[in-house]
């Protein structure tokens, strides 16, 4: 079987490139949200393991919700992003300063 | 090391590789595409990991539909004309911190001094009638019903949302009916006495 540390150190490099890629990028809203789902994948793949080798289906449905949860958030982050192209013809991270304060 | 682990290590270069290319790609297309090789990795980790379900789960749904949304979405708008990037140069330092720690502190979390399941016995495996479908049936439909319920009312919620949201009204776009101009038509607006 699978060391469990392998797994959860594959994970975290996966998480943290993901997140490094959200610190790093400027230019692209559509990557920013990109990275979002590669973060969800390294936590699911967490879930599972951490379902297997406990041995409870409390992880794998919590995967399932998430999923479901994903899937609604990249639907409407997608609606907006088309949207904010639509106002400001960019999706420039940096140009988007529409929010004062 | 087995068979599974060998192929199990295959896998995650080939994830970790390209989550690397999805946030390096200068191109959001290559990025999406990029992502959705990382996901049918991680599909099979999964179903390595006995979830069999899920893992064809992640496939369809996420590369079938997720990911495909966000391949319209990236063609649809006219990326060319963008400047190019500026923030790698000035923030790959705070990246590569941010690498270290999060990997650092896993590895020393996760060390035989501090987390008791790695010293463990491995899980066995399961019997060969076994059936994750309908392991993961028999929660979702009696423990988690409402999660379930209410799961199905986020997705509705966002279909309508993410309707609404990009819905530019109804001018130019449908050919409907204007019954009040219809009645009050003429003969001579219709009918053209060829000679």
């Amino acid at each position: 079987m699978l060391p469990i540390a392998d797994v959860l150190i594959v994970t975290a490099i996966v998480f943290s490139l993901s997140l490094v890629g959200i610190v790093l990028n400027r230019h692209n809203l559509i990557v920013l949200l990109m990275c979002v789902e590669l973060m969800l994948l390294a936590v699911n793949t967490n879930f599972v393991l951490f379902a297997h080798y406990l041995n409870d289906t409390a992880g794998e449905v919590f995967v399932f919700f998430i999923l479901a949860v994903a899937a609604a958030e990249a639907a409407i982050g997608l609606a907006i992003l088309i949207l904010i192209f639509r106002h400001k013809r960019t999706i420039n991270v940096d140009d988007l300063d529409l929010l004062k304060g | 090391m087995n068979l599974v682990q060998f192929i199990f290590y295959i896998f995650s270069a080939l994830l970790i590789m390209s989550s690397l290319a999805v946030i390096l790609s200068r191109n959001p297309v290559r990025g999406v595409l990029f992502l959705v090789f990382a996901f049918i990795m991680s599909a099979g980790i999964w179903i390595i990991l006995q979830a069999e379900f899920l893992g064809l789960v992640l496939i369809l749904v996420y590369v079938g539909a997720v990911m495909t949304l966000f391949l319209f979405v990236v063609m649809m708008l006219n990326i060319e004309k963008l400047p190019p990037r500026t923030g790698v140069k000035k923030y790959w330092p705070y990246g590569i911190l941010i690498l270290l720690i999060i990997v650092g502190v896993t590895c020393y979390v996760i060390g035989p001094e501090h987390f008791a399941l790695a010293a463990g016995p491995a899980p066995g495996e399961h019997s060969a009638d076994y059936s994750n479908v309908n392991a993961l049936g028999m929660v979702i439909y009696t423990k988690y019903v409402y999660a379930f319920e209410v799961a199905a009312v986020i997705l509705l919620v966002a279909i309508v949302a993410a309707i609404s949201l990009a819905f530019r009204g109804w001018a130019g776009l449908s050919k409907r009916q204007n019954i009040a101009k219809q009645v009050q038509t003429t003969p001579e607006e219709r009918i053209r006495m060829v000679k």
